[in-house]
């Protein structure tokens, strides 16, 4: 609670977690971030159809919550891994946008060089350690990244972002189970979105809640709504201090929702517009976030308007900076497939 | 004044590589099933426990793609793991680690990353485990951009490539024949390596180069000095290295000898064969050539328990040597 004093500290006792244990500045700047991760999709998205960008891109609109909540307590060395929907994670780990569009437009300045792309964007400086084409395929990394971290004593907690999809992965039951027996600091973040491409969890998944498959692996399955900052944020404080004093893992259960379909080939067969723009209206986690900043007082219609006045200037100077980059040469088409020698 | 030469087995020699490894550097550490107290299926790790601690000896669950991906995801964040493989055939459930994420990290992420870990493979037929525990599957892994792929064929090199590998920057796959781990031979004490990449002339020859790999190689060095009697001189090129591999050792030999035999134990076609034979044709030794190029391979066949059977599979000695004999005196 540094920076608020006694008085306000009292003041805010009744509120939600975050309005505790943040100070207004920075729950000001969650809510930039996520108009950020907002605008950053909606951009990605024109671009992609005016043709700026190829290939396909998994939006994360209506995650945002999802994506701060979780990377609110990890410190600038803390680690993740991410998924083939993976642009929040990136820019609530701490990644530039114009970067990010610059490696979307395929670009050398891109983080990836524009080798990567949307699926496999990363920004291994911030503790992104990349997201992942293959459902569940970071998983057993992140817990590798963990094992390091408890061998070489950094202190570092690993986050490992997931679809519903993965959790009727292999790779997930092996390696949540190898967390655990090893009593690892990393935290499995399931943001059940209630699609796997177009299949519903009922349909794919023998559990009602993805959360129960942690007593499996003796740790806590937490559920949380994840369109409600604060409850993510909370979950992830806990298992933040948990992994940290060493007790081990945590899966925590993200429920949230994407508003725009799986990619960009997605039709939309599979769920109603009544479900979507239920969501889209009742439910959507930025204006629920910015409802309850302005209702505690935590800022004004002025102050919200800064904000996305500032999002939208950083969005169109990302894509500028990105259709200025230069393109990579043919020439350097088989760099970094080793690592070069000295 | 010359010490007695000392000899290890292929296995003692891998063991004592891991335990110099470990010695040199903290962030070595060996992950796998039954590594432990057991001492690998294969007795490879053996004692290592004992002096390292199960800190450094991890006994795995039975879980290859979770362990692999553990092992790729500590050597990208600043550990050097060696990770073992009960069987090669095992790698089957671990190749979403091994190709899509191991292999192609560093060059996803622009080169921000490097994964240098090691993945040890035992390999092959010949111990009457049928099917699913003797598969020659390098080429598998051989055809994928990222990775290295090594096949040590003595207990000198399989000490020497391990260490190289330990200290590469990238992912290199280990296959180790079964049969060779019992094999005998001079292994010098202390650290030293062994390039990876690079071919190894075993017997120098003027009528025919085989180009073997693995446990082949002492099969095709055996079948040179049958064929010695008869006046038959054959160089014998250990590959040792299946990517990167070796050309201009390839292209030097059949320039000089004009006949190519390709030897492996693996599956005949689309295999390490294949690729010998095409970088030959296509560069400047196809003119030497004075015969037809031959591949002795493994049957299409998947391996059988029948001990006749078995080694009906995969090429041995008296196949090399008609192999060799047909293709100098221009039978085929």
């Amino acid at each position: 609670m540094a920076g608020a004093s006694k008085a306000v500290a009292d003041s805010r006792a009744n509120l939600p977690f975050v309005y505790r244990q943040y100070r207004p500045e920075q729950l000001r700047h969650v809510l930039h971030k996520m108009y950020l991760i907002r605008r950053f999709e909606e951009g990605a998205e024109e671009c992609y159809m005016r043709g700026l960008i190829h290939g396909t891109m998994h939006l994360s609109i209506g995650q945002e919550a999802s994506a701060m909540g979780i990377c609110m307590p990890l410190a600038e060395d803390d680690q993740i891994t991410s998924t083939h929907r993976g642009h929040g994670h990136c820019i609530a780990k701490g990644a530039e946008v114009s970067r990010m569009f610059a490696e979307f437009f395929g670009k050398t300045t891109g983080y990836c060089k524009g080798r990567g792309g949307s699926m496999h964007i990363a920004d291994v400086a911030k503790g992104n350690l990349g997201a992942n084409g293959i459902v569940a395929g970071g998983i057993p990394i992140a817990v590798g990244a963990a094992l390091s971290s408890k061998m070489i004593k950094t202190g570092k907690v690993v986050v490992s972002f997931f679809g519903d999809g993965a959790n009727n992965e292999g790779a997930f039951h092996e390696a949540l189970n190898m967390a655990a027996i090893w009593k690892l600091p990393v935290i499995f973040v399931c943001e059940n979105n209630g699609y796997g491409m177009s299949t519903s969890t009922a349909r794919s998944t023998a559990v009602k809640n993805i959360a129960e498959r942690a007593a499996a692996y003796s740790m806590p399955g937490v559920i949380v709504n994840g369109n409600i900052f604060s409850e993510v944020a909370e979950a992830s404080f806990k298992a933040v201090e948990r992994a940290r004093a060493g007790e081990g893992p945590t899966l925590i259960e993200s429920k949230t929702y994407r508003h725009r379909g799986h990619s960009k080939s997605d039709r939309n067969r599979y769920r109603t517009k009544e479900e979507i723009d239920d969501w889209m209206a009742n439910r959507d986690p930025i204006t629920l976030f910015e409802t309850e900043l302005r209702d505690f007082g935590f800022i004004d219609d002025q102050g919200i308007q800064a904000i996305r006045d500032a999002v939208a200037k950083e969005i169109a100077d990302g894509i500028e900076f990105a259709k200025a980059s230069p393109a990579p040469e043919i020439a350097t088409l088989e760099n970094y497939v080793y690592t070069e020698q000295a | 004044m010359d010490a007695v030469v000392r000899e290890l087995s292929y296995a003692q020699a891998i063991q004592e590589a891991m335990a110099i490894a470990m010695d040199m550097d903290e962030r070595v550490f060996l992950m796998g099933e039954d590594i432990g107290v057991y001492g690998g299926a294969f007795q490879v790790t053996g004692d290592l426990v004992e002096r390292y601690g199960t800190d450094r000896v991890i006994d795995t669950p039975i879980s290859e793609l979770g362990g692999a991906g553990v092992a790729v995801g500590a050597a990208v964040t600043g550990m050097r793991p060696i990770f073992e493989f009960q069987f090669s055939d095992f790698a089957a459930l671990a190749m979403e680690q091994i190709v899509n994420q191991a292999a192609k990290m560093r060059f996803m992420l622009g080169g921000e990353v490097s994964v240098p870990v090691v993945m040890r493979f035992p390999a092959g037929s010949g111990t009457g485990a049928a099917a699913q525990h003797s598969q020659s599957l390098e080429a598998w892994l051989g055809h994928v951009p990222g990775l290295k792929v090594i096949q040590p064929a003595t207990p000198h090199d399989a000490k020497g490539m391990l260490l190289a590998a330990v200290a590469d920057p990238d992912p290199v796959m280990i296959f180790e024949h079964k049969l060779l781990y019992k094999m005998k031979g001079h292994v010098p004490e202390g650290h030293y390596t062994v390039p990876i990449g690079k071919a190894e002339i075993r017997r120098e020859g003027r009528d025919l180069t085989i180009v073997a790999t693995s446990i082949m190689v002492q099969k095709a060095l055996d079948a040179a000095a049958a064929l010695e009697g008869e006046g038959i001189d054959i160089e014998v090129v250990d590959l040792r290295t299946i990517r990167p591999i070796d050309r201009q050792t390839v292209i030097d030999s059949v320039k000089k000898t004009s006949r190519l035999l390709c030897v492996y134990e693996a599956v005949k076609t689309l295999g390490i064969g294949a690729e010998v034979s095409a970088l030959v044709a296509e560069s400047e030794a196809f003119d030497y050539l004075d015969a037809p190029i031959v591949r002795l391979g493994g049957a299409e066949t998947p391996i059988p328990y029948n001990p006749d059977l078995e080694k009906a599979t995969v090429p041995q000695v008296p196949d090399i040597i008609a192999a060799a004999r047909d293709l100098v005196k221009g039978v085929r």
